[in-house]
């Protein structure tokens, strides 16, 4: 077995152990960088030289003392996650040159214990999509089967995990941009309670739904990553105060007794049929596994998709007007600051953004913000309270990660409406806060992976972590690697 | 939508849209924008908005001095600077 192939758990142990070097483990994910990524498309930037650097300093850290978890460890991040002296593009043409001056909080956690950057991944242009098919530098591929997507936004975080081009990654989650992909790559995604990892350096998509999380090959691992990023951070007054439990120690616990809701609407006419077989028999699965299955309504999911596009875009409109060519980024020249303004703009994003923008302006605009904006913050309210009441009976809520097993690409990029539908089974839990995780439950006959998504009350990541370890452990599906080839 | 009502958004976002572009967005914007008339189906005149989901309110912090970024570290990012500050057009003066 090469280093590249070991998850973070793993590389720990033969860190501490001595029995490799971070230099080595380095060296084969960029080998195995070098190998397979000039076809498949996961990374945008690959640190090489930097990231041995980070390997040396990380091996001297060790001789010294130091054994964080993550010290050595080489990690990917998402290309919207600003990294102070690497270039970040959020795989768009308008941050094509830009290099951040400051760290991400959740970056800069990592880097407190040591880790080591190999490079910043693919993605939908400012993290809109469900594919990366709307990435300036180009699609990723699914690592299942190179002719369908990936998924999205994450798709190249998803991608590098699956593919072993790092040994675990971090992504951003708006809609289900970690657990989608995480789901169509057969690999594990969590989105962590909103405001339990800081956003400060998240380049902003919609600010009141925006989380980043852990995307790697086993649930112990996001549970390790969870525990590195997370807690309160003074550059991000949404961040929570919360103290952040040992993630780590609900890793093995028993889930005997564990009520797990099944809701109604979650198992729609129009569901793929092999994503429903395979996740009916995960339920049966945790039920022998002394899980108390529960029948519940939420009822307003039907709703979640046309909500979160009114919310999502307004709140995209807003924060994108930041690039406007004149403090960092590039520019075209026009006639005068307002032709400037738009010629920057139109030059500078790609389709799906300029739709959101428009969009989202269109429901913000007069006389449209009742009818759309406030009307879609309202549903918001009751989206939030089916999950509250959901929580009053059960402990923890399941259904597929995506009603779909992976599309191919280029089957949805013309129609909008239809790539929106695509998140509606994660989506939900943005707009009502709680954590949520994604972790393998099967292969369609064609081979292509399935994800069961945990949903859990906020603040509780450790009943999902739990819940769904015991799964994979009894279920053993993420054992199974793709091939890929160069 | 229409094509005016298109051009009027576009100028609000500061874009600048193709033809082609307008024809497109219209149609796809105005579908979703039918698909979202489902929202009007459930009676909200009793619910509350929610903008954020934690609930909380204003977070203070004392109002200390802190150290701030390099100028040159910010304005490497320019497009273009001059004289230690970011270089625009003219804005006013103009006919």
């Amino acid at each position: 077995m090469k280093p590249y192939e070991k998850n973070i758990s793993e590389c720990r142990d033969m860190l501490r152990s001595g029995e490799v070097s971070s230099v080595e483990i380095t060296k084969s994910v960029l080998e195995r960088i070098a190998e397979v990524d000039g076809r498949l498309n996961a990374f945008i930037t690959v640190n090489g030289e930097a990231a041995l650097a980070q390997a040396e300093a990380a091996d001297r850290r060790r001789a010294g003392g130091e054994s964080a978890p993550l010290l050595g460890i080489p990690l990917a991040i998402k290309d919207n996650l600003c990294t102070q002296g690497v270039r970040t593009t959020c795989a768009s043409k308008i941050l094509d040159n830009f290099i951040p001056p400051y760290e991400s909080t959740a970056t800069a956690l990592l880097a407190k214990q040591g880790y080591v950057l190999v490079g910043k991944t693919n993605m939908d242009e400012f993290a809109m999509g469900s594919s990366t098919e709307n990435s300036a530098f180009g699609p990723s591929k699914n690592p299942w089967n190179t002719e369908c997507a990936p998924g999205g936004s994450s798709g190249g975080s998803a991608f590098a995990v699956a593919a072993d081009e790092c040994i675990a990654a971090l992504g951003s989650d708006t809609g289900g941009s970690i657990r989608q992909p995480a789901a169509f790559c057969g690999v594990v995604g969590m989105k962590p309670t909103y405001g339990r990892v800081s956003r400060y350096g998240l380049v902003a998509f919609a600010s009141s739904l925006d989380q980043i999380g852990p995307i790697t090959k086993t649930v112990k691992d996001a549970a390790i990553l969870l525990s590195a990023i997370a807690g309160p951070d003074s550059h991000d007054s949404t961040c929570a105060a919360n103290p952040v439990a040992d993630y780590e120690a609900a890793i093995g616990r028993e889930i005997k007794g564990l009520k797990i809701g099944i809701p109604r609407q979650y198992f729609i006419e129009g569901m793929d049929a092999e994503v429903e077989g395979s996740v009916k028999s995960a339920i049966a699965q945790l039920e022998s596994l002394g899980a108390v299955p529960v029948e519940i309504e939420m009822p307003h999911t039907d709703y979640a998709v046309a909500t979160y596009y009114l919310i999502a875009t307004s709140e995209a409109s807003s924060n994108l007007a930041r690039f406007d060519g004149v403090r960092y980024g590039a520019r075209v020249k026009g006639d005068d600051l307002i032709d400037m303004y738009r010629k920057t703009r139109s030059a500078g994003f790609g389709a799906e953004v300029k739709r959101r923008i428009m969009l989202g302006t269109y429901a913000l605009s007069s006389g449209y913000y009742d009818a759309y904006y406030l009307k879609a913050q309202k549903v918001r309210t009751l989206i939030k309270q089916d999950f509250d009441m959901a929580f009053k009976q059960v402990d923890v809520v399941v259904c597929p990660t995506s009603p779909m097993p992976p599309f191919r690409i280029g089957d949805k990029i013309d129609d909008p409406l239809q790539m929106y539908l695509a998140d509606i089974f994660t989506i939900a839990l943005n707009l009502a806060g709680g954590p949520g995780i994604s972790v393998p439950c099967g292969f369609t006959s064609s081979g292509l992976p399935v994800g069961l998504q945990l949903m859990g009350r906020p603040f509780d990541e450790e009943t999902l972590f739990s819940a769904a370890h015991a799964y994979e452990q009894s279920a053993g599906w993420t054992s199974r690697k793709p091939e890929v080839a160069a | 939508m229409d094509i005016n009502e298109i051009q009027h958004i576009a100028l609000l976002a500061r874009l600048d849209l193709r033809e082609d572009e307008m024809e497109r967005f219209a149609s796809q914007i105005g579908n979703i924008l039918s698909y979202a008339e489902k929202l009007n189906t459930i009676c909200t005149d009793e619910v509350e908005p929610t903008a954020h989901v934690l609930g909380m309110r204003n977070v203070f912090r004392d109002d200390d001095e802190a150290g701030s970024f390099a100028r040159e570290a910010i304005l490497a990012n320019a497009p273009e600077a001059s004289s230690g500050c970011f270089r625009v057009p003219k804005i006013i003066g103009q006919d």
